[in-house]
């Protein structure tokens, strides 16, 4: 949904790779995990816990919620406050999030 | 100022007088349910939504049966609920468990339940687990569970959905929710009581007072007494996640939209007024314990509420002397006792005989204990 | 657990100036902030920006060095990435830092925590593609970066303009802006023209956006209505009625802005007292002219304080800072009153454009009663026909309708919904807003996890120990 824009000094930028559901993915160090990830398309984002229904960030601030993602196992994370660090697996969150090995155990 | 006249007058939109009014319309009766302001209603919002049985009223009889036949009406009553405002107020009531984490608390427990069930004088299930049956039970106990108590009378329902379906039905048989209307003066006035708010002025020959700590001020005004106190309980909510937890525990449970529920008890936890991040991290702490994969979640709200306790933690139903009508309705267990104060207080307070099992239920006890 | 003086919550340019003031007068002081790096909104990432970008976002932005040029050489201790989730009556402020919970206290506090964009419920403002026109600075701010495909702004106001023109600059493709302020706004608005035109330069920045935007060729709309997004699972468009006709837009991301608002969370939290400003419709805590709240032990600065801007958040953190040392006994009132004339001038030039900017870009009547089919709390996804629904049902205030519709108990704890819940609650009851009142905000400010929260306490008697030294950084960064 974003692009890089053109840059003379490219080699400043400190490229790294992150894993998103697995795929490998490109990333510049120290920016927002949810600035990379709306660079890479990764939209929606998330769908909801109330009705599934698909969202992708609104604020950039961390006022708004809906950039939450999975980091490092960590279920809903606020992916505009996180800053991207080399190697970091990221997964996208489908509805409600499970929890340890329980999810939707019950029942 | 205007005067509003109906056959009773409920003081108290919480989770007592909504019931009490629901109880009231369903007999045909015109009820004004008078209620404070936007930030009022403190214990029917903070409170957990367990209907529970398990360890009620091992000091009195009366109480633990009382409790017994609330929860025995929940079904019938949340249908009834349900059938006449299409919501549902998502009662579960499959048996609840009370986790402890080491083995005196399991012995203290134990006899507890023994002491309830040798004196209730009719049958009162229940179960002490060891950590196997725990985890028959429930998925995901931490290592520290050393067993439980299960009770299957126990439960739980969305305290949320349950007031708004008991406004909603007070609404639906033509009562009138009156908010905003702090009650400031009763008095008795050529057959009937006469209140006034900063508002208006409402008049019925019999009034209702279940106002929560409001009691206290308002009782005196009829002639009784509502000696409550405060006693502030913590509730954490957690995100919304996929259902993990098949029974309700007296520490943590999942409610119908996913949330994690964490509070402590006034049965195990003597709490006061302590600051929040004491409390708060020691119920969090007592919760993961208990289910340690919970640890990840987030939690998105807290609260203190403040629960309506008397001396010894059990109600006071009393109809005033000097100023007969007028009742006085104080407890602190609202959620479980809803389906009783609908249908039987409801009942007595209709002009039939006091139920046997309440007629202990007065202020006058707390005198005889002061001498 | 280690005890400041004064601690500053938010490293904008109000809070860093704050922290500068105290320290600068011999107070231990310590600057927390959520972010990484200081700058608040305005001069997010201004020490790391992206080179490409730094012409674009021009020097207004790289102003921010001076700011943490001087904090950096100053004796304020920095607490980063550390996010405040509760603080007690007296004053010990529990924050996260990388999961772990962790507390200090403050003899004074500082709120320099800033604004946020007023959120713009409207027909599909849910969909992906769907931004905040800030968040798409942000964007630029932080990772270089612009909208890949066609974009349209709606809404109005300075920041629109701003942000429109960087990025036409940087390449997007702008394929409209939608002005949604109600026209007649314009001529309410010059009244306050003659003291406008004494504030420094900025009605002539305003024309050269709005220049700017249309050599650019940008087409500009303008709207009484509220805009339709259009899409399912993403944006593909936006509909709206210009001049009496509907023109639909085929766009990828739509902007949305209706100017900030103070993000009045923690000083709600903190049960300060309130009052709805009518000018900039908005709650705002009400302050003395020092930005003293209804607690004595804290000062508010900074657009959390009431919108007035960057140069008046320098200059009302620098007022702020004196009325720390005050509070604290380290300035007699003689010194703060010769100390405070300076800033306290500043920030009344930079206050002479707000009621011209307030008036001519006044958030339409439809933003704060959406239709019934629009979401209003976008976490439990409660529309505005629910909330008057509530309001049929007897609440009065946004406390029951929560309890009863669960808006505003999602994650974002209802910073999304509770201006737009009660203004509608408001309009159904026939009530002033102010009466109707606002969400009453718990702790957690910020979610926290269970496991850091059941840590807490232990953590606390920990640092006791381990940070009794004077001037260390409690975080041990
Ligand atoms: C998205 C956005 C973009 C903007 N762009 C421009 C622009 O281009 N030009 C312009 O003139 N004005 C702009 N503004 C307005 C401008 O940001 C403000 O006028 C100015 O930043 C106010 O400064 P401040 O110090 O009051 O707050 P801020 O700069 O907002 O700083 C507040 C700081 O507090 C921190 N914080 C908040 N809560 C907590 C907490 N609980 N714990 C820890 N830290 C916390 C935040 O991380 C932030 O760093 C923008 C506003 C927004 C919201
Ligand atoms: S995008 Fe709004 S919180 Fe992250």
């Amino acid at each position: 949904m974003f692009k890089l824009i053109e840059s003379d000094a490219p080699q400043r930028r400190r490229i790294c790779e992150i894993f998103v559901d697995g795929e490998p993915c490109q990333a510049m160090i120290g920016e927002p995990l949810a600035a990379a990830l709306l660079k890479a398309n990764c939209v929606p984002m998330r769908y909801t816990p109330v009705s599934g229904a698909p969202r992708a960030p609104l604020c950039m601030m961390g006022v708004c919620f809906e950039c939450l993602v999975e980091v490092d196992g960590t279920p809903n994370v606020q992916a505009c406050a996180t800053p991207v660090r080399e190697g970091m697996h990221v997964r996208l969150i489908h509805g409600a999030r499970s929890i340890g090995q329980l999810g939707g155990a019950a029942q | 100022m205007t005067k509003h006249e109906t056959d009773f007058i409920v003081v108290g939109g919480g989770v007592v007088g909504a019931s009490i009014a629901y109880g009231l319309l369903r007999r045909g009766l015109t009820v004004n349910l008078l209620d404070e302001g936007d930030d009022a209603f403190r214990a029917a919002r903070g409170n957990f939504g367990l209907v529970w049985v398990q360890g009620k009223g091992a000091n009195s009889t009366a109480y633990a049966r009382w409790t017994v036949q609330a929860a025995a009406r929940w079904q019938s009553f949340s249908s009834a609920l349900a059938a006449l405002t299409g919501i549902d107020v998502q009662l579960q009531q499959r048996g609840g468990l009370h986790l402890c984490l080491d083995n005196s608390e399991l012995a203290r427990r134990d006899e507890e339940l023994k002491g309830i069930a040798s004196t209730i004088g009719e049958p009162y299930p229940y179960e002490i687990l060891d950590r196997k049956a725990v985890q028959h039970r429930v998925l995901g106990v931490g290592p520290d569970v050393v067993g439980g108590s299960f009770c299957p009378m126990d439960g739980h329902a969305n305290p949320l959905r349950l007031l708004k379906a008991m406004h909603a039905a007070v609404h639906m048989l033509g009562g009138t929710h009156v908010p905003g209307h702090h009650v400031e003066m009763i008095e008795y006035r050529s057959g009937a009581y006469e209140l006034k708010t900063p508002h208006a002025r409402f008049r019925a020959p019999r009034i209702v007072l279940a106002a929560g700590l409001g009691n206290r001020q308002l009782a005196p005004m009829v002639g009784l007494r509502a000696p409550v106190e405060p006693i502030r309980g913590q509730v954490l909510v957690c995100e919304r996640a996929l259902p993990f937890l098949d029974l309700p525990t007296l520490h943590v449970r999942q409610t119908g939209d996913g949330g994690i529920q964490i509070g402590d008890s006034k049965e195990d936890v003597g709490f006061d007024d302590g600051t929040s991040l004491e409390q708060m991290s020691q119920i969090a702490a007592r919760a993961v314990r208990c289910f340690p994969d919970i640890g990840n979640l987030n939690v998105v709200r807290a609260w203190g509420a403040l629960r309506v306790m008397t001396g010894d933690g059990l109600p006071i139903y009393e109809e005033s002397s000097d100023q007969p009508g007028a009742f006085v309705i104080s407890c602190h267990s609202g959620i479980t006792l809803a389906a009783m104060h609908a249908e039987v207080l409801v009942h007595w307070l209709c002009g039939n005989p006091k139920p046997d099992l309440i007629t202990g239920f007065n202020a006058e006890r707390f005198d005889v204990q002061a001498h | 657990m280690s005890t400041f003086d004064v601690v500053v919550i938010g490293a904008g340019p109000s809070g860093i100036t704050a922290a500068l003031t105290a320290a600068n007068r011999g107070l231990r002081t310590a600057l927390i902030d959520e972010q990484l790096s200081p700058g608040g909104q305005i001069y997010r990432n201004v020490d790391a920006v992206d080179n490409g970008m730094q012409t674009i976002l021009g020097p207004e932005y790289l102003h921010g060095r001076t700011l943490t040029t001087r904090l950096q050489h100053s004796t304020v201790t920095r607490i980063q990435g550390a996010s405040v989730w509760q603080i007690s009556d007296d004053l010990e402020i529990a924050y996260l830092q990388a999961g772990v919970s962790k507390t200090l206290s403050a003899r004074h506090l500082i709120l320099a925590t800033g604004a946020m964009e007023r959120p713009s419920p409207m027909p599909g403002w849910t969909l992906p593609g769907v931004m905040n026109a800030g968040a798409a600075q942000i964007m630029m701010k932080t990772a270089a970066a612009v909208p890949s495909g066609d974009v349209v702004l709606v809404g109005d106001g300075p920041l629109l303009l701003l942000v429109g023109k960087q990025l036409l600059d940087a390449g997007a493709s702008i394929k409209g802006l939608i002005q949604t302020s109600p026209i007649a706004q314009a001529g309410k608005a010059m009244r306050h023209l003659p003291k406008a035109l004494l504030a420094p330069g900025y009605l002539i920045k305003g024309l050269r956006l709005l220049t700017h935007l249309r050599a650019g060729r940008v087409p500009f709309f303008r709207t009484d209505e509220a805009v339709n997004i259009l899409g399912s699972d993403r944006v593909r468009g936006v509909s709206f009625i210009h001049k009496g006709q509907r023109i639909e837009l085929t766009v990828d991301t739509v902007l949305l802005h209706h100017g900030v608002i103070p993000n009045v969370q923690i000083t709600r939290m903190l049960r300060l007292e309130h009052r709805w400003d009518v000018d900039q419709q908005t709650w705002k805590p009400c302050c003395d002219g020092h930005g003293r709240s209804s607690n004595p032990s804290i000062t508010i600065c900074g657009d959390g304080a009431g919108i007035a801007g960057a140069l008046a958040a320098e200059a009302s953190g620098a007022i702020a800072g004196l009325d720390a040392c005050f509070a604290l006994g380290n300035l007699s009132e003689g010194e703060r009153q010769k100390l405070v004339r300076r800033p306290a001038r500043a920030h009344r030039r930079q206050l002479r454009i707000r009621p011209f900017l307030d008036t001519l870009y006044r958030a339409p009547e439809w933003l704060s009663a959406p239709l019934d089919e629009t979401v209003v709390c976008r976490c439990e996804e409660v529309t505005a026909g629910q909330i008057r629904e509530m309001a049929r049902l007897g609440c009065k205030g946004p406390n029951q309708t929560k309890f009863f519709s669960r808006s505003g108990m999602g994650p974002c704890q209802g910073r999304m919904c509770g201006l737009t819940v009660s203004s509608i609650l408001a309009a159904e009851n026939g009530v002033s807003i102010e009466e109707t009142g606002y969400y009453r905000i718990r702790p957690p400010l910020k979610p926290i996890p269970l496991l850091a929260l059941s840590q807490a306490r232990v953590a606390r008697s920990a640092g006791t120990e381990r940070n009794s030294q004077p001037n260390e950084d409690p975080t041990h960064e």
